[in-house]
């Protein structure tokens, strides 16, 4: 069985926001819901590295664990989703997500930020709704994974910086690409979120 | 030459800037002078040895999407799941299983002398209605709170996913919502009961005598025994804690990064489980552990014999009033 990961190698980003861009447009997401984002650390100056970040679909995932109606949880391929049916929009699973990923439609004062929505790896969503049903889309975008496609963003990649798929192979690919290149910032998140670095 | 002078000045500015930020631009260079990429790479695991949480520039205007990873997310989740959960339960199960023994050892304090059949006023209306705001305001807070942290291993297998998750989302709102009347309660409370809840010389005395719970002894006090100031100024830092706290978490990310509004939720749950505990004793104490109590709190009247049992300063002092003001003393029971 796959394990499904997102790998974002940072040394090829050069923060176009295309992922971002094919994000939004695949999963048709509301303004001011962002699933991906790009994070650029130290701007401007030497060694400044932009990395591609949505949910990383965690081993162990925290957000699943908090959920106080645990609406959240893995496929068998490693997915985390999660029912918007049950979501009660309390806003714990932004607190535990080591990376941002949860978003809500609403700014949430009194507790009314409504229903959390977050990157689905383009796997539909985690409700009753069936498979690539328009139901589905609706709530939760895009079901590419049910296609035997991976997500839009990485697929979508102009430098192959962002790579989606099966967690051992994406990782010997970067492995490879440090090699020859001689140098790597490393796999941005995966200690945290999959309680294994890549050493090479 | 205004402008002559203001480009001078932004010169100076900006060579100043230069100085500053000169050592931050440490760009590791090759033997030839070439900028080494290898060399000033940054990389994930020499920044995470710097700083807790890794952040940088983000183009969209949600601020707080500007921290890339925060770890802390998985120790707030150890918190949250392991250290709450356990801690929680120990408190809470213990405090009651504690006032059951104290139940059974010690029983209900009886009045000894019995009930004279004659009443005192010992809360105004005003009073109680602040007491009955801030207390039915705390059971529904504490209901709704401990739902979130234990409804889902209590009731979720009882009732099923999407009624537990109507239940959560509406117990939500009474939560976020109620809170005000609470507030106001304890603000109430707070003020009106100031004053006969400082410290005085009889407490250290009341403390000598076993504080009531040894028949036999008496144990002097004034309008209020040291145990209910304990229960006054406790309840008042929780109440506090928890208002603060709670305001954080009802307006995210207003004033607070990540880290504080982990902080903000971590106090909320500790203090209001701490906080349940006190209100748990408190209520023991005012209906099952002794008799007469609650009436201070339901009609407000309290008996003589009572009062003479726990309050007895107090009561002389009311009589004293009483009689100055000519009145009767106490009024014939109905």
């Amino acid at each position: 069985m796959a394990r499904m990961k997102f790998l974002c190698d940072a040394d090829r980003c050069i923060d176009c926001n295309a992922c971002v861009t094919a994000c939004k447009n695949e999963n048709e997401v509301p303004w001011g819901i962002n699933r991906r984002r790009v994070v650029t650390i130290n701007d401007g100056k030497p060694g400044e590295r932009s990395v591609s970040m949505a949910c990383m679909h965690c081993t162990d995932a925290p957000c699943a664990a908090v959920c106080p109606v645990t609406c959240i949880y893995p496929t068998e391929d490693g997915i985390v989703l999660h029912s918007k049916d049950l979501c009660i929009g309390c806003g714990y699973c932004f607190y535990a997500c080591p990376f941002g990923a949860p978003q809500y439609p609403k700014v949430g004062n009194f507790g009314s930020r409504g229903k959390m929505d977050k990157c689905t790896y383009c796997a539909g969503g985690g409700g009753p709704e069936a498979p690539g049903s328009a139901e589905e889309f609706e709530k939760y975008g895009s079901n590419r994974f049910g296609e035997g496609k991976l997500p839009l963003c990485a697929e979508m990649c102009s430098t192959k910086s962002l790579l989606a798929g099966d967690g051992d192979i994406i990782a010997q690919i970067y492995k490879e690409r440090v090699l020859k290149r001689g140098y790597g910032s490393g796999a941005w998140g995966w200690m945290t979120a999959y309680h294994q670095g890549i050493e090479v | 030459m205004t402008l002559a002078r203001i480009r001078l000045a932004t010169l100076i500015v900006m060579l100043l800037g230069l100085v500053v930020c000169g050592p931050t631009i440490a760009q590791k260079l090759d033997p030839d002078g070439a900028p080494n990429p290898t060399a000033s790479v940054t990389s994930e695991r020499d920044l995470f040895k710097q700083v807790p949480r890794i952040e940088g520039r983000i183009d969209i205007p949600d601020t707080k999407a500007h921290v890339l990873i925060q770890p802390v997310g998985r120790t707030w989740d150890y918190f949250h799941e392991v250290l709450l959960h356990w801690g929680g339960a120990i408190v809470l199960v213990g405090t009651i299983a504690l006032l059951g023994l104290a139940y059974l050892i010690i029983g209900q304090i009886k009045i000894a002398a019995g009930r004279s059949g004659l009443k005192i006023l010992r809360f105004k209306a005003f009073e109680r209605f602040s007491h009955w705001l801030t207390a039915v305001s705390f059971v529904l807070l504490g209901l709704t709170g401990l739902n979130i942290t234990f409804g889902k291993i209590l009731l979720l297998p009882v009732v099923g996913p999407d009624t537990f998750s109507d239940v959560s989302e509406a117990a939500k709102y009474v939560h976020n919502f109620i809170s005000f009347s609470f507030i106001v309660g304890l603000v109430l409370i707070t003020v009106i009961f100031f004053r006969d809840n400082l410290p005085e010389r009889v407490d250290i005395e009341w403390l000598r005598e076993g504080g009531g719970f040894i028949k036999n002894k008496h144990a002097p006090a004034g309008r209020f025994n040291l145990g209910e100031k304990l229960v006054y100024w406790l309840s008042l830092a929780a109440g506090i804690a928890v208002s603060v706290s709670g305001l954080l978490l009802l307006f995210p990310f207003y004033e607070t990064n990540i880290a504080e509004m982990q902080l903000a939720q971590g106090v909320h749950a500790v203090v209001a489980i701490l906080f349940v505990a006190l209100i748990l004793c408190h209520i023991y104490i005012g209906t099952l552990g002794m008799e007469g109590a609650f009436e201070a709190m339901g009609s407000g009247e309290v008996d003589l014999n009572w009062a003479k049992d726990h309050h007895d300063l107090w009561l002389a002092q009311q009589l004293a009033k009483e009689k100055r003001q000519g009145e009767p003393s106490a009024t014939p029971a109905e």
